[in-house]
């Protein structure tokens, strides 16, 4: 009876949100008299960062600080329609959205400060500090606020914008089923180092490393967070979760979180992130999406380092105890491929 | 249904109301008291989502029943900050352990527990103080920096 090591490789593509009915998502913008700006959005913010991230996109894009921007993602009933919060596509479809909008809100906010200035609205520039002055002229200035001011109680303008990111249906060619289902994608590799106990069938994860490509790291804290955060959800999945241990029977699934079993804090192993920036054309800010495909490699990677170490193929997730075992037994006792 | 006053202290401050019989306290806490930040995550003691102190010790009010705090210290996250944030809080918010938030009160329990009594906690301390808060985002690894950080000085206050 022995502990085995063994190393397993993967690598993914990960398609950034869906094409059904052209995956749409809309945004609002517009300033109150103050010069602060509101985003109206209905796709939820559920601690993954689509309000941090949309309060960057909108600064930069209507050129104001980003301490007056708000981001309001309120209510479905009211707010612009989304299509939600899901297949990693808040930053991409929700971004570009909210570019949108922003262009069209500066757009007016540059003209009612061409107004209070007396100057061509092609000629102004935002300072990013809640200035907007002359090109060339920074003392032929004047506050976003004041521009707001003006524009509500003087001139009768709506400093607002609309946005919506919408990507074409593809159609499935009848002749050939191609279609374009996808425009962007986000990249994925990691190896997994993985101690099994052939006596008990328990695996181990000892080491993961790994390599993201996700676009522009628009925040890089909150990417190496969904990061890590999902990579232990991934490792999770590989070894430890399922609602039906016996598909499709439901004996032994587990009822409540005595018996659904998950690492704790005791069962990390050491993740090293490498973050890759290869900026989306098509993105905002050239950002694509983390969200979901930081824990998918980690699944075929711990496979692999099982087989790598025992020599048997598991199939079925997860690689609990039993299968570990019941596999050892079909080959007649562990195989490593080689020593490490 | 007979009601019970209970008196105790809120995060040092005396407070009474009446527990319904059978309430538990984190019902007691969060429904005749109003302070939310204890969470329900499972309500059988399991996730540590609801974690307090009573009388310095850490509880799972879920477990707890109202009328038994009756005299006690209870402490909970929304009493954590002082005036000022506590040094756990700031450290969390710099490493990043928090992303959904529903573990984060009970955590900080957690933590702050094994820093009141153990000021010099090794990682492995650490990992075992929180071993009975279950977190769903960060992978852990972002909470335990947290507290480290804590112990050894590396936050400012």
């Amino acid at each position: 009876m022995a502990l085995h090591r063994g190393r397993g490789f993967a690598a993914i593509n990960y398609p950034i949100g869906m094409n059904l009915g052209g995956d749409p998502s809309q945004a609002l913008v517009h300033s109150n008299p103050d010069g602060k700006f509101t985003v109206a959005l209905s796709a939820i913010d559920l601690g993954q960062g689509m309000k941090s991230v949309t309060r960057q996109i909108a600064a930069e894009t209507l050129g104001v600080p980003i301490e007056d921007v708000y981001v309001d993602t309120a209510d479905s009933d009211t707010g612009p329609h989304d299509m939600g919060s899901f297949a990693s596509r808040g930053t991409h479809r929700m971004g570009n959205a909210v570019i949108q909008a922003s262009l069209e809100a500066r757009s007016v906010m540059l003209e009612a400060a061409a107004e209070e200035l007396e100057v061509d609205a092609a000629d102004l520039v935002t300072d990013g500090r809640g200035n907007i002055h002359v090109k060339g002229a920074p003392s032929r200035s004047i506050t976003t606020m004041a521009a707001a001011q003006a524009a509500q109680f003087k001139q009768g303008r709506t400093i607002a914008g609309r946005g919506i990111f919408l990507i074409p249906l593809s159609e499935v060619d009848p002749e050939t089923g191609e279609m374009t289902p996808v425009s962007c994608f986000a990249h994925a590799a990691m190896l997994v180092e993985v101690e099994v106990d052939d006596e008990t069938g328990e695996v181990a994860v000892l080491d993961m490393q790994s390599a993201y490509e996700v676009g522009r790291a628009l925040n890089p804290k909150l990417v190496e967070q969904q990061l890590r955060g999902g990579a232990w959800m991934g490792m999770s999945h590989a070894i430890w979760e399922t609602t039906e241990p016996y598909y499709p029977s439901r004996e032994h699934g587990p009822k409540d979180f005595n018996s659904y079993l998950m690492p704790g804090p005791g069962d990390l192993a050491p993740h090293h992130i490498s973050v890759l920036e290869r900026p989306a054309p098509d993105g905002p800010y050239g950002g694509k999406g983390p969200g979901e495909m930081c824990a998918n490699p980690v699944l075929p990677a711990v496979v692999n380092a099982v087989y790598d170490a025992i020599g048997v193929r598991i199939d079925d997730l997860p690689v609990t105890p039993e299968k570990v075992l019941r596999g050892l037994k079909a080959i007649g006792g562990a195989r490593p491929r080689k020593a490490l | 249904m007979a009601k019970k006053p209970v008196n105790f202290t809120l995060n040092g401050q005396d407070r009474a109301a009446f527990a319904d019989d059978g309430q538990n306290l984190l019902e007691f806490l969060r429904r005749a008291v109003g302070d939310l930040s204890p969470k329900y995550g499972c309500g059988q003691g399991a996730c540590g989502a609801c974690t307090v102190l009573i009388d310095g010790e850490t509880q799972l009010s879920c477990l707890v029943l109202a009328e038994t705090v009756d005299g006690k210290a209870v402490r909970t996250a929304s009493g954590l900050a002082a005036g000022a944030l506590d040094p756990l809080q700031t450290a969390f918010m710099e490493h990043f352990s928090a992303q959904c938030g529903y573990c984060t009160p009970g955590m900080l329990i957690s933590a702050r527990a094994l820093l009141d009594h153990n000021p010099r906690p090794t990682r492995d301390e650490v990992i075992e103080a929180i071993s009975g808060n279950l977190c769903r985002c960060t992978g852990y690894e972002p909470i335990i920096s947290a507290i480290l950080a804590v112990a050894e000085g590396r936050v400012r206050a």
